[in-house]
């Protein structure tokens, strides 16, 4: 079975974002880019999959610009086969990207998509649940396990998904698409020697073209700004009143 | 952890470090012997992580390697235009008049401000671009070496628990074997270090005496940038006893970098270097330039101040130190990275020509070719100035600078040498002075904590503290009782905290009654190895951490 | 035009997030509110749906894929409903993160996820990189589908009058998944990320072992229990309680902080938060600057204090 794992490229999470003074975005220019941390579970439980048996192929693909090229020999140092570059300097929203994913999962055929839950930069948290419903197939989102049991023409996968206030499992049939939590794996390393053995695995590169995909995209960003500083309310004089303001005035417990 | 098995790789030359000094050694090496293969291993999470400078970089070096630089856009986009050296006093400024007749070697005329961490992620593209493969995020951890020869380095293991022990996610380290390994780690390097011990190479030269650079970066109003402009001070809040001063660059969009370097040769155990950086701003000299401003980066790194006096023997059987590992920095001229990248096109020379000549040897052509080179020539013109100060003084050793300038033009017959290392040079708490300084305000001024957060350091939590005590007891006895935690001062990251003291730290109740200890946060760290080489009686030992770890100095940086 | 908000219901109860969304929803337009599921508990949340301020209509969905809320059956529901309603909204719940982005691949749509404020019909602020950057982003699609983080919309709240409340039909649609258990952690701790409330202790907790005072106080609160890097630095408590830059970034409706100064890399991981107290024996501590309730007080008397007056109440 061939599983397909879609990897973004984001500012890394130990850089502090800085949103540029002229309200334009969110600086970039020269900082640490690597691998989204959600997409990273992802190619770990494609990789157990294989370990496992259960999968005989992991494609990756990343959209963006050449730099992309980086996150995906990580992916291919970390066990994934090979890897699919969709070349664009735009940054497609979570809907194009669904679609260009669904131009993939029809040319690959795979019976899995494993996705990140969310990128760590556009918090959308939207890309997997929609290829799923572009696709017409079932979804597992937020998973922090996944059994598979593939059969030639079908199969189940059976996920426990974080939730509000606990987990709660599903059995999806196959093909579908899961979108992983922070909960699920700990990612392994990218070691030097795969590294350097990812560079021999293959990567193709295709245009927007080639998916003959529309990605116009449908929001503007108008502005991008700091969010307000908090600022210190009261001091108070006992524990009692403490508990009171807490009950009356702000209404938390 | 004795069964680890490591996997091997084998090239011609391997690299340790990815700063101007190893990617130029690697660019050259592909230029003058493309066959050769070349590896880079850096520590930094990639390249320019761990980059930290001024810095104002004079283009000769540059001019030499890839001479068409402009065209390929090297981003050296600034020129200096506008030099300025002041004295301070606690109120005033006092500009030196005829910059370039009393102090020459300080001229910018010609030069750039750059982002040192921009020039090397583009040297970076230069390197691959010529086939030079470079691995990011993987330091280097151990020295190889067979029948007396240096034969590589090893990578340090990925996954190794606190305790010392292979996690779940353990990857053993890498064995990067070479004909010839550079190390050109910058100043205090922990492999260059054990390369010295083992093959005596600081036998016969002065002790490497170190400064501490401490920086920010800012994005300030465009009608306050005054790009080109290169300001340098001396004096205040410094005393005549303490080496050091602040630099000011504006640069790019709206780009203002500023910065304190404090010579760690610094008696008075009490005084913070960053908090003399974060007091000058204050001072009408820098506080127009920022105010108004956002500060968007800060950062620290060690430098080598020795100059010639304490340059070591450069090469040894199987490789050389190159850049500030080997302590090639122009103190006076505040630069170091036409001088790192010099050297390690010297020495892609000298073992380009050892490579050809096919039997493993020692590269010792690279040391008369410095010899041979302007490099020395620069270095040997200066090399009486920084010891004048330590010598006599911030003013007698500024005359003796001009004097030396002027009169002598750097050919005194004598060389002032350093006497002792700098972590010999500390006075007790008693004898010391305290220093008071000003509470930050948290718009011009701001503490180590709000600081280190715009490093945007990190350390993997589960894996061995790189920073140890080699003899804990030692620190109450000394560190504490003697020297009042001097480290708790020096350290720019706020890594070493006293707690269980009376009035410091949080903690009382137990540990009030088991007095002070050290406490090590040493996921603060960012690199810049100061405790290594302050601590008064060597007892911190700097180790590299897991590959990845450490400061992420953004772009600008 | 009409708003059409999907309601989170358990128990009968409708979330507390649906109603934020419900709030948010009247700033667009007149609110119908959508209540899928099966079996008796449905008529009591249709109920309670028809009393929310705001709500003109309710729609009842009753059908056996309802019974857990699957994302196939009902975001093919919301689909069939959609082309009366110019907006589709829901509180950012877990089962509206599932569901709405699905909605809006059928319906052609780029989602908006997370608003925390309404500017007009088709401009929406939303946060990004974690809360880091607040984004003002401007629609151009003919339909928005939208969730809403609760924290910043007050849940609206019961009126005396109903709404009028009508059955709509479920789509046939292939089974594609189906629920086969939930474990729901009542009796435990909830997980840090996305718990209702937090207490934190810091390295004026001073060991491992005091931590446990905090656990009577998370018991009455329902609270998880987190720590600032210091105390996981110090060895008090694993790795995975650290909140901060560095671990885990949470925003509550209440964040207890206690022995905690405040270093920046704190801030970062919990500025979000609704409510945030700050119990320190240090004045100067730089928490009581973003803290809205501060208590300057030694915690070794004040969290025994704290877990008696929480049994009063």
């Amino acid at each position: 079975m061939k599983l397909l794992v879609p990897v973004k490229r984001v500012l890394d999470y130990n850089v502090k974002p800085r949103v540029r003074a002229d309200g334009t975005g969110v600086d970039l220019a020269g900082s640490k880019m690597s691998m989204n941390p959600f997409d990273e579970i992802a190619v770990e439980e494609a990789v157990r999959l294989r370990e496992r048996g259960v999968a005989t192929e992991i494609v990756v693909v990343s959209i963006g610009v050449q730099q992309c090229q980086e996150t995906l020999r990580t992916a291919l140092a970390m066990g994934a086969d090979r890897a699919i570059l969709v070349l664009t300097e735009a940054a497609p929203e979570p809907l194009a990207v669904a679609k260009l994913l669904r131009a993939l999962v029809l040319r690959e055929g795979p019976r899995l998509v494993v996705l990140g839950k969310q990128a760590i930069d556009d918090d959308m948290n939207a890309t997997g649940q929609m290829l799923a419903g572009l696709l017409g197939w079932a979804q597992a989102t937020f998973a922090s396990r996944v059994e598979v049991a593939a059969e030639a023409d079908g199969g189940t996968a059976t996920v426990t998904r974080e939730v509000d206030g606990g987990l709660e499992t599903i059995a999806v049939a196959l093909p579908a698409i899961v979108t992983v939590d922070l909960r699920l794996n700990e990612p392994r390393y990218a070691s030097l020697p795969n590294i350097m053995k990812a560079r021999k695995k293959p990567m193709e590169t295709l245009s927007l073209g080639d998916l003959g995909v529309d990605v116009t995209p449908r929001l503007t960003t108008l502005r991008v700004s700091e969010p307000p500083v908090r600022k210190g309310g009261v001091t108070v004089g006992s524990v009692a009143e403490l508990v009171s303001k807490l009950r009356s005035e702000a209404r938390v417990i | 952890m004795s069964e680890r098995v490591r996997e091997v790789m084998e090239y011609d030359v391997v690299v340790v470090g990815g700063g101007p000094a190893g990617l130029s050694a690697s660019i050259r090496l592909k230029q003058v012997s493309p066959g050769a293969s070349v590896c880079l291993v850096e520590k930094g999470s990639e390249i320019g992580a761990h980059i930290l400078s001024g810095a104002v970089i004079e283009p000769r070096a540059l001019d030499e390697l890839i001479p068409d630089w402009r065209e390929r856009g090297a981003p050296l986009d600034t020129a200096a235009t506008d030099d300025r050296m002041i004295y301070l006093t606690a109120k005033r400024a006092v500009r030196v008049p005829l910059l370039d007749t009393v102090m020459p070697h300080m001229g910018n005329h010609g030069n750039f401000i750059v982002s040192l961490g921009d020039v090397c992620r583009w040297l970076a593209g230069q390197a691959e671009a010529l086939g030079v493969e470079i691995y990011p995020g993987f330091g280097a951890a151990e020295l190889l070496e067979e029948d007396g020869r240096i034969v590589g380095v090893a990578t340090g293991d990925m996954g190794v628990t606190r305790s010392g022990e292979p996690g779940p996610g353990y990857a053993p380290g890498m064995e990067l074997r070479a004909a010839y390994t550079l190390f050109a780690e910058g100043c205090r390097g922990s492999l260059s270090k054990r390369v010295m011990a083992r093959f005596g190479l600081r036998a016969g030269v002065d002790p490497q005496t170190y400064g501490l650079g401490v920086k920010e970066l800012w994005e300030v109003p465009a009608a306050q940038h005054r790009p080109g402009l290169v300001q340098h001070t001396f004096g205040w809040p410094l005393d005549h006893r303490t080496y050091g001063g602040s630099w000011m660059y504006h640069f790019g969009e709206n780009l203002v970098s500023y910065g304190f370097v404090v010579g760690l040769d610094y008696p008075n155990t009490w005084l913070s270097p960053f908090d003399e950086m974060q007091r000058l701003k204050l001072h009408p000299a820098i506080r127009p330039h920022l105010e108004g401003g956002r500060r968007i980066s800060y950062g620290a790194r060690a430098l080598s101040e020795g100059g010639l006096q304490s340059i070591p023997r450069l090469t040894f059987p199987g490789g050389a130190l190159i850049g500030d590992a080997a302590g090639f920095l122009n103190v006076p001229k505040i630069k170091g990275t036409h001088a790192a990248m010099k050297s390690g096109m010297l020495a892609a020379e000298a073992v380009a020509e050892a490579l050809a000549d096919g039997r493993p040897a020692e590269p010792a052509s690279f040391t008369a070719r410095v010899r041979a080179s302007w490099l020395w020539q620069e270095l040997r013109g200066v090399r009486n100035i920084r010891p004048a100060f330590a010598k006599y003084g911030t003013i007698v050793g500024a005359a003796y600078s001009g004097l030396d300038a002027m009169l002598l033009r750097g050919r005194a017959p004598w060389t002032l040498r350093h006497r002792h290392p700098d972590h010999a040079v500390l006075d007790s708490a008693a004898a010391s002075t305290p220093i008071d300084y000003p509470k930050p305000d948290g718009r011009l001024t701001f503490d180590k904590s709000s600081s280190v957060f715009l490093s945007n350091t990190n350390h993997a939590e589960d894996q061995p503290v790189h920073l140890v005590l080699r003899d804990p007891a030692r620190w109450r006895a000394v560190n504490w009782d003697r020297f009042r935690s001097p480290e708790s001062r020096y350290c720019p990251a706020g890594v070493y905290e006293v707690v269980g003291a009376d009035g410091v730290g949080e903690a009382v109740g137990a540990d009030a009654v088991s007095g002070p200890r050290l406490q090590i946060n040493a996921q603060n760290c960012v690199h810049c190895k100061t405790c290594d080489i302050k601590d008064p009686t060597e007892n911190i030992d700097w180790a590299a951490p897991e590959g990845g770890g450490g400061p992420n100095y953004i772009g600008g940086m | 035009m009409t708003v059409l908000v999907l309601l989170d219901h358990a128990d009968g109860q409708i979330s507390p997030a649906s109603r934020s969304a419900v709030t948010a929803a009247v700033q667009l337009g007149p609110v119908h509110a959508l209540v899928a599921g099966a079996g008796p508990a449905l008529d009591a949340a249709v109920q309670a749906a028809a009393r929310i301020a705001g709500i003109e209509a309710v729609l009842r969905a009753e059908a056996a894929v309802h019974a857990a809320p699957l994302a196939e059956p009902l975001a093919a529901l919301l689909a069939s409903l959609a082309g009366e309603y110019d907006h589709l909204l829901a509180g950012a719940t877990a089962t509206a993160k599932n569901v709405m982005p699905r909605l809006a691949a059928l319906l052609d749509v780029q989602p908006i996820s997370e608003i925390v404020a309404v500017v007009d019909a088709e401009t929406f602020v939303r946060p990004i990189y974690a809360g880091n950057a607040l984004a003002t982003v401007r629609s151009s699609d003919a339909k928005r589908v939208i969730t809403v983080r609760a924290a910043n919309f007050d849940p609206a709240a019961d009126v005396a009058t109903a709404a009028a409340i009508r059955d709509v039909a479920t789509p046939d649609v292939a089974p594609l998944s189906r629920f086969v258990s939930a474990e729901l952690s009542r009796s435990e701790r909830p997980e840090l990320a996305s718990a209702r409330v937090v207490v934190s202790g810091g390295r004026g907790m001073q060991n491992g072992e005091n931590f446990r005072l905090l656990d009577p106080i998370a018991d009455q609160l329902g609270a998880a229990i987190g720590a600032s890097r210091a105390a996981v630095d110090a060895g008090y408590v694993p790795n995975d309680y650290q909140v901060g830059q560095t671990g885990k970034i949470v925003a509550p409706d209440l964040y207890v902080a206690v022995g905690i100064s405040g270093a920046i890399q704190h801030l970062a991981g919990m500025k979000d938060s609704k409510i945030i107290v700050a119990i320190n024996k240090d004045a100067e501590a730089p928490i009581f600057q973003v803290a809205d309730y501060g208590l300057v007080a030694d915690l070794f008397s004040a969290l025994p204090e704290l877990e008696r007056e929480l049994k009063t109440g």
